[in-house]
């Protein structure tokens, strides 16, 4: 990519991420008018409806934009981060008391007909925080302190707005594990997250029994990738492993029922075989110094202990119409009509759009409301019903692009602020993308979260425009020194 | 830092492809692969035909159906579809004038873009014999249709105020219960209706079509595979006793006031009557009755018996009695004289005839003003409280313990909490220091500023049965999917004890039991073998005659019922409440009466024409 561009010639912006920024707003400007259009003809900037007001959400978006990239000091950005965090933090606690229940959450600020919601600035002020005391040249993830410290930056917004119930808009915190990755955090930490979500999803889906026997598997794979030798400890153990994985299939089969050892259940088995091997192994790992052993024996606990909690995590810690969504992805329970109704409709719309789709305006799932939130959180299924595979394929290369080229400006960035900022703009965007078209296409739960920059809304159009043009202007500013 | 940095940042882009690949691939799943998803034929669009769900049945407590469900009728007309047609034809057959489906159609005309596809009510609630015919020569009216819709049906006249109406939601409604109603839907608006609402109403289902690219309907999607099913609503079962509901209304019929019987064990409310009410009849239609219940000058929506706060007269001499007990400064041994009434300077309260001094368990059984100016005097002037403001305020707290001055918490949602003066009041309005005792005398004998709901007197005659305690009032039973607030099943404790409460059981028995002659003022609400025990208040009313009130229970060892009858207008509580409470109980207990000619009396009485009508 060494075009002249990246030569540093003075103070130029970074077009391409200006082209795909305004490309997006336009499709979901032109998709909010779709969604919403009926047999009544209006103008597209009708301002009583959502594709008018759109637009103008839409101008003044692109005033803001101008005037971070013009008017403020890309420094200003870096020293005021901790005053804006504190002041957006302020916001996010005072909204739980003074607003008004929406549909179970307390989230959005009123003032007359303009609403908003300081959990979308929050992501901006969160990631400039994290940007600056991350760029500090004496920080290093892998200190405790240090990693506490990015911890707090970023949970305590996230518990905050777990606290309004907006639990979408708090997973999207999550995304920020990625630009701890980036910055030298251990690979494994991803790694053990991964498991842990699979675990949870096997044992609610399989069983427990099985659930643990991937556990120990993994774990197994793990010490073979990490020791690089494979033993003959490994091969009794792969045994024994294979052994079990049958286990359930012999006892059936050759235990009459009700005899002695009918009682004797395969999960007894292999917790007893689990207990006896935790204490070799963490001796085994003090007495050949071998970090890695002693450290999978703890994620073997740790999986015991999540396997078994599990069920209490499930019924006792989530909230009814978040385990009901759960049960309905996870296809635990048929419920088409209730929770599944918004999923099912979404793909019914979605998938009536077949290759090419039905072209503009001829939608007729989304446009008759059966698609719920048609404008906002499923914006999505409009463009799959109206523009097909095509155009679902279009939007989604466009935000690829768009998360791309921000991670490789990042890259560029010889200022650590710059990268790690850029860092979490790509995090904050890809997260959304995933959750929502997850959700509108039944791999995500519903949680409902807007897709940046097609979905209708000003609060959420202004946030993500703030966000990635902050990002223009410290990479502008970048370019001046070479 | 760098290359390790490069390659982190290899393995997260290598990340962000793969989302997007997993996210394509299921894309081409739905849009390309599976054909669940798709509707072949390129015009093709599906038809929702909404299923409404039947409301749950309304059962009393013995298991007889006191609302449920008959089948009408809604006219659908989808104007895109309609071809032109014989308006006359249709006008007879759906039994209406030519003029009102012209208009109709002139209406969804002017207003074409707007309703787009959509179907619109052109008639409710039409009988199924104008839907048989109609449906005969529907193929002559393209784009009209019938809709099965399910209204109220109430088999026996029980309660009309009580189970409240079910009528069409506006767009407040809808607005105030976002996302759960629609145009065209239903709710219950007020009583039980309304009250469960959410128990009764079930969940809507739909059924899917196909339309073909000539607008008509072709098939099931799918062979139904995304439909939804309607979920019936659950039923309620109620407290309420409809057979004594019933003969409740009966007694009360042209008297306006009311009547309420609370099962003491339990708190479950037996009959609740408000008189005049909204007939049963006019309920499940009450669109086309409103105009004229609203016009009524008796207001017969007001259900006086949970919203009126009527001043409770001599009933609410128990209370001061109780508080006296309790507070030390009345015991079962004092004496009071009186000589019709009570004497202070120049003015005096006055009383009937009676011998004199009296103790307080005469003073119940004769109702003797005196005594009890007496009783709460010593209450306000209790040396143990700096001032009257405090001694006041405690007899306040006193009173709110017996659950007056503000709501039960019973499950009726309309439900209001009377008026109950606190030493604020006073001081507002005669200025601190500027009352004493005698200023507001009349609180002793349950008139000036206290204002109670019949409701609310009966959990007094409820909570003395009990000697002390009650449960909340409460018209809903829990039963299998109903579930009821945990607080119904508690019981509530005055702040008297109810050890006090014993003590002034056998003067309510006297009162009723004494013999005539001897100065009982209820003699005339006696059952020989049931044990009444009762109290009479004659209430002054500003607004004409006295209020004539009666509260009492029965038997006195093991109550199973108490009542309160308030008849506005009516005079003395002997006169009118205390034989219609009577009755009552009898009827209850016995299951029929032994006193037919005073039931005649009771239920031919008509003391409408002493009411003013409010205008």
């Amino acid at each position: 990519m060494g075009n002249f561009s990246d030569r540093g010639v003075k103070g130029s912006i970074d077009w391409r991420l200006v082209i795909y920024y305004l490309l997006l707003v336009i499709i979901g400007w032109i998709n909010i008018y779709a969604s919403i259009h009926s047999e009544n003809p209006t103008s597209i900037f009708d301002f009583n409806f959502r594709c008018g007001k759109q637009f103008v959400w839409i101008l003044t978006s692109l005033g803001l934009a101008t005037l971070i990239l013009f008017a403020i000091n890309s420094q200003f950005w870096r020293s005021a981060s901790l005053p804006m965090y504190l002041f957006v933090l302020g916001l996010l606690v005072l909204v739980i008391f003074v607003s008004k229940d929406v549909k179970g959450s307390h989230s959005w600020f009123e003032f007359g007909p303009v609403k908003f919601q300081p959990a979308e600035i929050s992501k901006i002020t969160t990631s400039l925080l994290l940007a600056s005391v991350m760029s500090q040249t004496n920080f290093k993830i892998t200190r405790l302190k240090d990693f506490l410290l990015t911890a707090i930056i970023i949970g305590i917004p996230m518990l905050v707005i777990l606290a309004e119930s907006e639990t979408g808009s708090a997973l999207v915190y999550a995304g920020f594990i990625f630009v701890m990755y980036r910055e030298g955090f251990s690979g494994w930490w991803l790694f053990g997250i991964g498991m842990a979500v699979l675990l949870f999803i096997l044992t609610l889906t399989a069983s427990p029994y099985i659930s643990l026997l991937v556990l120990v598997g993994v774990i197994m794979a793990v010490g073979v990738v990490c020791s690089g030798k494979t033993g003959a400890v490994f091969w009794i153990n792969l045994g024994v492993l294979a052994l079990l994985c049958l286990m359930p299939w012999i006892l059936e089969k050759t235990v009459k029922p009700d005899s002695f050892l009918d009682k004797v259940k395969p999960m007894y088995i292999l917790i007893g075989l689990c207990v006896c091997a935790i204490p070799y192994f963490f001796v085994k790992g003090y007495r050949d110094r071998k970090r890695y052993i002693s450290i999978s024996t703890l994620g073997l606990i740790a999986g015991i202990a999540l396997v078994f909690s599990t069920d209490f995590i499930f019924n006792n810690i989530l909230q009814d119409h978040q385990r009901k969504r759960i049960e309905v992805l996870l296809g635990m329970k048929e419920d088409p009509s209730g929770v599944g109704y918004n999923v099912n409709q979404s793909m019914i719309a979605i998938g009536s759009g077949g290759l090419t789709g039905k072209g503009f305006l001829n939608g007729t799932q989304t446009t008759f409301g059966f698609v719920p939130e048609q404008s906002t959180d499923f914006i999505f299924c409009t463009v799959g019903e109206e523009w097909g595979f095509i155009g679902c394929f279009v939007v989604i290369l466009l935000y690829v692009l768009l998360i791309w080229r921000i991670i490789v400006d990042a890259e560029k960035s010889r200022e650590a602020f710059t990268r790690i900022y850029g860092y979490c703009v790509a995090a904050c965007i890809f997260m959304h993308l995933f959750i929502n078209v997850g959700m509108t296409i039944g791999l995500m739960p519903v949680i409902g979260i807007p897709l940046p920059l097609l979905s209708y809304g000003g609060s959420s159009l202004w946030a993500f425009t703030v966000l990635i043009f902050i990002f223009i202007a410290l990479y502008r500013q970048e370019k001046k020194y070479y | 830092m760098t290359t390790e940095g490069n390659n982190r940042s290899r393995v997260l882009l290598i990340g962000l492809v793969v989302a997007a690949v997993i996210i394509l691939v299921k894309l081409f799943y739905i849009q390309i692969v599976e054909d669940k998803y798709k509707i072949n034929a390129s015009n093709n669009s599906m038809v929702y035909d909404i299923i409404y769900p039947t409301r749950g049945i309304i059962y009393d407590r013995n298991g007889k159906i006191i609302v449920s469900n008959k089948v009408t009728y809604d006219i659908l007309v989808t104007p895109r579809e309609v071809t032109p047609f014989d308006t006359l034809m249709l006008a007879t057959t759906l039994d209406v004038s030519p003029d009102f489906i012209r208009d109709k159609m002139a209406e969804y005309d002017k207003n074409r873009k707007k309703i787009g596809y959509q179907s619109m009510v052109m008639l409710k609630q039409i009988k199924p014999e104008t839907y048989m015919k109609f449906a005969e020569l529907q193929y002559n009216f393209p784009g009209f249709r019938g809709q099965v819709r399910s209204i109220r049906d109430y088999p026996v006249n029980a309660g009309g105020n009580l189970l409240g109406y079910v009528s069409e939601v506006d767009q407040k409604y809808i607005e105030a219960h976002p996302g759960e109603y629609r145009p065209g839907d239903y709710a219950g608006k007020t009583g039980i209706e309304a009250a469960r609402e959410k128990d009764l109403r079930g969940e809507k289902g739909y059924h899917i079509y196909l339309r073909n690219s000539r607008n008509q309907i072709e098939m099931r999607y799918k062979d139904g595979e995304m439909d939804k099913e309607a979920v019936p609503g659950h039923d309620i079962v109620t407290t309420i006793d409809a057979d004594l509901q019933q003969y409740g209304q009966q007694l009360m019929q042209n008297k306006v006031g009311s009547l309420v019987a609370i099962e003491p064990k339990t708190g479950e409310i037996l009959s609740l009557v408000s008189s005049p009410g909204v007939d049963v009849s006019m309920l499940a239609d009450i669109s086309q009755h409103y105009n004229e219940i609203i016009k009524d000058p008796h207001k017969p929506m007001f259900n006086r018996a949970v919203q009126a706060p009527y001043p409770p007269g001599s009933v609410f001499k128990l209370v001061n009695g109780l508080i006296g007990l309790q507070e030390g400064t009345l015991n079962m041994d004092m004496a009071y004289p009186c000589s019709h009434g009570y004497h202070f300077g120049n003015h005096k309260l006055g009383c009937h005839g009676h011998r004199s001094p009296l103790k307080l368990e005469e003073a119940i059984m004769m109702s003797c003003n005196g005594f009890f100016c007496y009783v709460l005097k010593n209450i306000l002037e209790n040396r143990k409280y700096k001032s009257i403001d405090e001694s006041l305020d405690k007899w306040h707290d006193y009173v709110q313990s017996f659950g007056f001055g503000r709501k039960l918490g019973s499950d009726f949602p309309a439900e209001l909490g009377g008026t109950l003066p606190t030493s604020k009041l006073y001081n507002k309005r005669y200025g601190k220091g500027g009352w004493k005792f005698t200023t507001i005398i009349s609180i002793s004998i349950g008139q000036g500023e206290v204002g109670v709901t019949p409701l609310q007197i009966a959990n007094l005659a409820a909570t003395v049965a009990n000697r002390g305690w009650y449960k909340i009032p409460h018209i809903v039973k829990a039963s299998e999917g109903v579930e009821i607030e945990p607080q119904y099943y508690e019981r509530q404790y005055t702040m008297v004890d109810t050890t006090n409460f014993k003590k002034v059981v056998k003067g309510m028995w006297r009162a009723v039991n004494n013999g005539p002659g001897t100065g009982c003022t209820a003699a005339i609400a006696e059952v020989k073998g049931l044990d009444i025990c009762g109290k009479t208040g004659t209430a002054q009313n500003p607004r004409g005659a006295d209020n004539s009130v009666f509260i009492c229970f029965a038997p006195m060892d093991d109550p199973k019922i108490a009542v309160a009858a308030y008849v506005e207008n009516a005079g003395f509580g002997a006169t009118w409440a205390a034989p219609i409470a009577s009755l009552l109980i009898e009827k209850y207990l016995r299951g029929e009466t032994s006193r037919p000619d005073l039931e005649k009396r009771v239920m031919e009485g008509n003391l409408m024409s002493r009411v003013k009508a409010y205008k």
